[in-house]
């Protein structure tokens, strides 16, 4: 060791190493079983999980069989009806618990982690660890007030959770206590790099004596959590890979599991010229080089004003140059370990493509340990949006910087990407944050800052980076379900018939002949196909709809896409909107009430129906302005607003039967939101639906609004599925055209929702629910403080 | 000068630019993350063991020992100069292998200059005398301006100035750029330190303004406080002006020296300064010619842990001379 005189010249840090004595006594000679019904079982086949910083073995855990996670199941299954039937204030108690007791093993918590994942100690023990318990202490709110916060809401059963190696523990505190607080009961896998600190987590569940089968960890690998998707689950939850999630989608299409994704991401991190440059630089810190650059919401596209990217570049290299890589138990240690020699191996290989493609790579020149996992945080300059390096997600220290010129174009650049789950936006003009805030789509945004969590704020992404959110209220929903309401069977499309139906002659006046065609972007427009089929009523022919297919589905989705300024509309002027076509569909109500009594309802039911439907407009006309969002409590001095925003282009497949009542129903919602929709009409009986494009046509509806298309509803809805510019899509059909939909969504993991038949009439055909389902929540961080 | 200057013997002075409001007049300081920096920097870096006791012994090197009190008297003054030319006692100096160390300077009243100056003949050790109406500032500028001919006619090697916190406020930069410059053409020899009373400035953008018009105008410090002000040295203040420097380093070649003062009082505090100069700008500023410490009560805490990591026993102050 040096003298103090030795040091005195060099004004070094030295070392400062965390302790692992009692971690390592925990540790060792563990194999550890899973924890199934409230005790570990006897391993039976194990693997060995190491050290990244070391390549050193920590312990032998379990691999996870499909019979462990059946026995699992059975036990989570076991325990759900007593635990979900629980007074909130007991669920309560035991999240109350499970808070107090992580913070009693903080310390402890931390150094497994960092031992575990490589992240160094600093931020497990403060940020990873402090999280986890304050999670679970927001949750035992939600616990305690459930009740009287979710009235009517239930749990949705047993839930299998399965998390990612890059925040083990925090990860887990997201799936468990939203879970437990809503009275499921889980199994959840830990990642097969990094499955300590969940069995850790048992030994706590164990040691407040948490009833059995509330909690289960099984550990493993893929397999064990294909098993874990294969069960008897009532929901999948997974954070991971967005490869990983488009599987578990598919997987999961028709078997009425509910499914939330937190998938990945290539945020933008945009730097505005009159930003604090070097506050921006700290934001990259904090971005990128955060946790090894493993995060899902990292900011790892930086996004400079062309006039300050010279002075960016300096600085971000100048910040390099004190970067502190190695042993993650340091405490003087900024960057730790890559999680397995597999994800630095992955890095090494993108990066390496990213300097074939011609891209310049910054790298910190920083001494590294002889062994282990790591890799010098940079950024690379030079770099487009067609390189490899800016559109994959590298899942490791290293950023890509490219300039922009003006704010349009840097909307442009940050929305340029399949992903949508974080922004950071870097500027002292509030105007500017805001605006460019509300215009990226990205499920977390965050204004001069960034990577900022709190229990009590949403987290969950637009686009390819899943659906769902965690934390806050939104989250809770996530593991509720109102209860389902009453099916009522409809009868099946019939086959459309595009040949003449013989009538018999007419006798009067020969009549105008009127034949609707399709609606596409405010106008009526000729099916592609050049044919029209017969709707049929009950006497006879009704007359002729427009025989849609997908070249139409294709045109009416790029006019929904044109109409993007009613998304930007005041709610009250969308409010105005649906009070008018309530006003124009009423003065019109004797001529639709005959239109549905030709497809077979009593006169009664036909007023009814059209009744009904005025009424919708003006629930959803009153709802437009009054559906919103919350201030969450957070930290302190930052505002961080939760905003229900429109999906955009919403895919809309209306039921066969009551088709005036169930169009409007579905469409309604959507569009009092500002989303714009494509919506397929009843196919037996579509007559009801295109007599409302006079009414929209005359009540001030913009163009491409509402798109309608008649004609094979199940065939256009997979074309819909299918489309990767359609971002949401409503099935109210039946559960096999709802499992073909599910799949089809894959592709761009677009938000789904299966409908069941029900009585539209009855008070399952209207509610928050809906407007629940047409928006999305986009979390905005602004701090403040001058 | 009765004692060999000590200020900034390595580095080639300041002799300041023409005012230059484009350096600063659009500059971006954004609170909350010099707040989130500023708490985050002392947790990213420890010291623990020699490297604790080291850096301890450094903040010593670099401490302004002070008094500024209406009841200072020639012979109080006498015992704080005695306390800066032998801070640490015998045994704790024998345990940590050191034979000679002193604190940066003395820091008194103007009319205190002589008997520091008696005090520390011979030591090496600068006086450093606040000066121009301290800690308001409010008094005619020729007042001002002879208080600091004054002090240095005294034998003061330092002279630690107020600026006029009215011209920052009114953003009258020419106003604070003349008066500051004419001060430090009346300190002359002597090193001018400026101090901005950053509590007293309100928003960091101001403090940025400040510090490079004082830079401008020739301070060879920035100093953020008088110790007066109800706020005194913050983290996210010394972040801001840490940046300041660095930045009127890269636009002249000069490099100029930091002191945070006022309400650092324990050996922490000492460190995360330290840890902040090192992190933000480099080991340079570790040193007396570029960092001070402004502090009075800060060097009993630091002998106290000193006092421990020589004999792993807990400390008494009473067992320790008093400054």
């Amino acid at each position: 060791m040096p003298t103090v005189k030795e040091i005195l010249n060099t004004m070094d840090y030295g070392p400062a190493p965390e302790a692992t004595g009692e971690v390592m006594k925990w540790l060792k000679g563990r194999n550890f079983g899973h924890f199934i019904n409230g005790a570990f079982t006897t391993p039976t086949s194990s693997f060995a999980v190491g050290n990244p910083a070391t390549a050193e073995v920590l312990a032998e855990v379990g691999q996870g069989t499909v019979a462990d996670v059946t026995a699992a199941v059975a036990a989570a299954r076991a325990a759900l009806p007593a635990w979900s039937k629980l007074p909130g204030h007991e669920r309560a108690k035991w999240l109350y618990a499970i808070a107090r007791s992580v913070q009693k093993r903080e310390r402890f918590l931390s150094v497994l982690e960092t031992l575990d994942n490589g992240k160094p100690i600093r931020e497990t023990r403060d940020i990873d660890v402090p999280l986890v318990a304050r999670h679970f202490y927001h949750h035992a709110g939600w616990a305690e007030m459930l009740a009287d916060e979710f009235p009517g809401a239930q749990a949705v059963g047993v839930c299998g959770q399965i998390i990612p190696w890059n925040f083990p523990l925090l990860m887990l505190a997201w799936k468990i206590a939203p879970a437990l607080a809503a009275g499921n009961t889980v199994v959840l896998k830990p990642a097969e790099y990094t499955p300590l600190t969940a069995l850790a987590f048992a030994e706590i569940c164990a040691e407040i004596g948490l009833p059995k089968g509330v909690v289960n960890i099984v550990t493993g690998d893929g397999d064990t959590g294909a098993a874990m998707v294969n069960a008897e689950v009532d929901k999948i939850a997974f954070t991971g890979s967005t490869d990983v999630g488009r599987i578990i989608r598919k997987a999961t299409a028709g078997t009425g599991k509910k499914l939330t994704l937190e998938l990945g991401g290539k945020s933008p991190f945009i730097v505005f010229a009159d930003a604090d440059i070097d506050a921006a630089v700290e934001g990259v810190v904090d971005a990128i080089w955060f946790n090894q650059g493993q995060v899902c919401c990292a900011g790892s596209r930086i996004l400079v004003e062309e006039g300050i990217a010279d002075a960016l570049t300096a600085k971000l290299k100048a910040r390099l140059a004190t970067f502190r890589v190695g042993d993650p138990l340091d405490k003087s240690t900024d960057m730790g370990a890559i999680v397995h020699p597999v994800q630095l191996k992955r890095i090494r290989e993108l990066v390496a493509q990213g300097q074939a493609e011609g891209a310049v790579l910054h790298q910190a020149e920083c001494q590294m340990p002889a062994k282990g996992s790591f890799f010098a945080p940079g950024f690379f300059t030079n770099v487009a949006p067609a390189n490899t390096v800016a559109e994959v997600e590298i899942f490791g220290p290293i950023a890509t910087l490219t300039t922009f010129r003006t704010l349009d174009e840097a909307v442009e650049l940050a929305n340029n990407t399949r992903y949508g789950l974080a922004a950071s936006i870097w500027s002292e003009n509030v105007n500017l944050c805001l605006d460019v805030a509300s215009k990226v789509k990205a499920g977390v945004v965050w204004v001069n800052s960034t990577n900022i969590f709190d229990a009590g704020a949403g987290f969950g992404g637009y686009r390819e980076s899943g659906f769902g959110r965690e934390g806050g209220r939104e989250g809770m929903w996530e593991y509720l379900t109102l209860p389902e309401p009453k099916t009522k069977p409809e009868a099946d499309p019939t086959p459309l018939n595009t040949a003449p139906v013989i009538q018999a002659p007419s006798k009067g006046e020969a009549p105008i002949d009127r034949t609707p065609k399709l609606y596409i972007g405010g106008a009526q427009k000729r099916p592609d196909s050049g044919y029209s089929y017969a709707v049929m009523g009950k006497s006879g022919l009704s007359g002729l709809a427009g025989l849609g297919s997908r070249k139409d589905v294709r045109n009416a989705v790029e006019a929904a896409h044109k109409a993007s300024g009613w998304g930007k509309a005041t709610a009250h002027n969308r409010a105005q909107v649906l009070y008018y076509i309530g006003e124009n569909l009423s003065a019109r109500a004797a001529e639709f009430a005959a239109t549905l009594r030709e497809t077979g309802a009593s006169d009664a039911a036909a007023k009814a129906e059209v009744e009904l439907s005025v009424r919708r407009c003006f629930y959803y006309a009153a709802q437009a302005d009054k559906f919103d969002g919350a201030v969450h409590a957070t930290k302190s001095a930052h505002v961080t607003l939760a905003m229900p925003e429109p999906f955009g282009v919403m895919g809309i497949v209306c039921p066969n039967t009551a088709p005036l009542l169930g169009f409007v129903s579905l469409v309604l919602p959507a569009i009092a939101m500002g989303n714009r929709v494509v919506a397929l009409a009843s196919q037996n009986q579509p007559l009801a639906v295109t007599d409302l494009y006079q009414v929209f046509d005359t009540s001030d509806l913009p163009g491409g609004v509402v798109n309608i298309l008649t004609g094979p509803r199940d065939d256009m809805a997979k074309t819909l599925a299918d489309h990767d510019d359609v971002a949401a899509l409503w099935y109210a059909g039946s559960a096999e055209g709802a499992r073909l939909m599910e799949i089809a969504s894959a592709g761009n993991l677009k938000v789904t929702w299966g409908l069941p038949p029900r009585d539209w009439a009855s008070a399952a055909g209207q509610g928050r629910e809906y407007l629940r389902r047409a928006t999305q929540v986009k979390n905005i961080w602004v701090p403040y403080g001058e | 000068m009765s004692s060999d200057p000590q200020a900034l013997p390595n580095v080639p002075r300041n002799p300041g630019v023409p005012l230059q409001t484009e350096w600063f007049d659009a500059v971006a300081v954004n609170t909350s993350a010099a707040e989130r920096r500023a708490a985050t920097l002392v947790t990213r870096r420890t010291v623990k063991k020699e490297w604790q006791a080291a850096w301890l012994v450094n903040a010593i090197r670099c401490i302004d020992l002070t008094t500024l009190a209406g009841d200072d008297t020639d012979n109080r003054v006498a015992r704080l100069c005695a306390k800066a030319r032998q801070p640490l006692a015998d045994h704790i100096m024998a345990g940590l292998g050191l034979d000679d160390l002193h604190t940066g300077a003395v820091c008194v009243y103007p009319t205190m200059v002589p008997a520091a100056v008696r005090a520390l003949q011979g030591t090496g050790i600068p006086v450093a005398s606040v000066a121009t109406g301290f800690p308001a500032g409010l008094m005619p500028l020729h007042l001002r301006l002879a208080e600091i001919r004054w002090a240095v006619d005294q034998g003061a090697d330092e002279i630690d100035i107020v600026i006029s916190r009215a011209h920052v406020l009114t953003q009258n930069w020419q106003a604070l750029y003349d008066e500051t410059a004419q001060m430090r053409e009346a300190c002359g020899a002597a090193h001018m330190k400026a101090i901005l009373a950053t509590g007293e400035l309100r928003t960091l953008r101001n403090v940025y303004k400040a510090s490079m018009v004082a830079m401008q105008a020739g301070a060879d410090f920035i100093k953020t406080s008088t110790g007066k002000e109800g706020v005194n040295a913050t983290l996210p203040v010394s972040l801001v002006m840490a940046r300041a420097l660095r930045d009127y380093g890269q636009l002249t070649g000069y490099k100029i020296g930091f002191k945070p003062a006022g309400g650092m009082k324990t050996a922490k505090d000492a460190i995360s300064w330290q840890i902040l100069m090192k992190e933000e700008l480099g080991n340079d500023w570790l040193q007396p010619d570029l960092f001070r410490l402004g502090a009075s009560s800060m060097l009993g805490d630091i002998e106290r842990q000193l006092e421990h990591h020589v004999t792993g026993r807990y400390a008494a102050s009473s067992r320790h001379a008093l400054a």
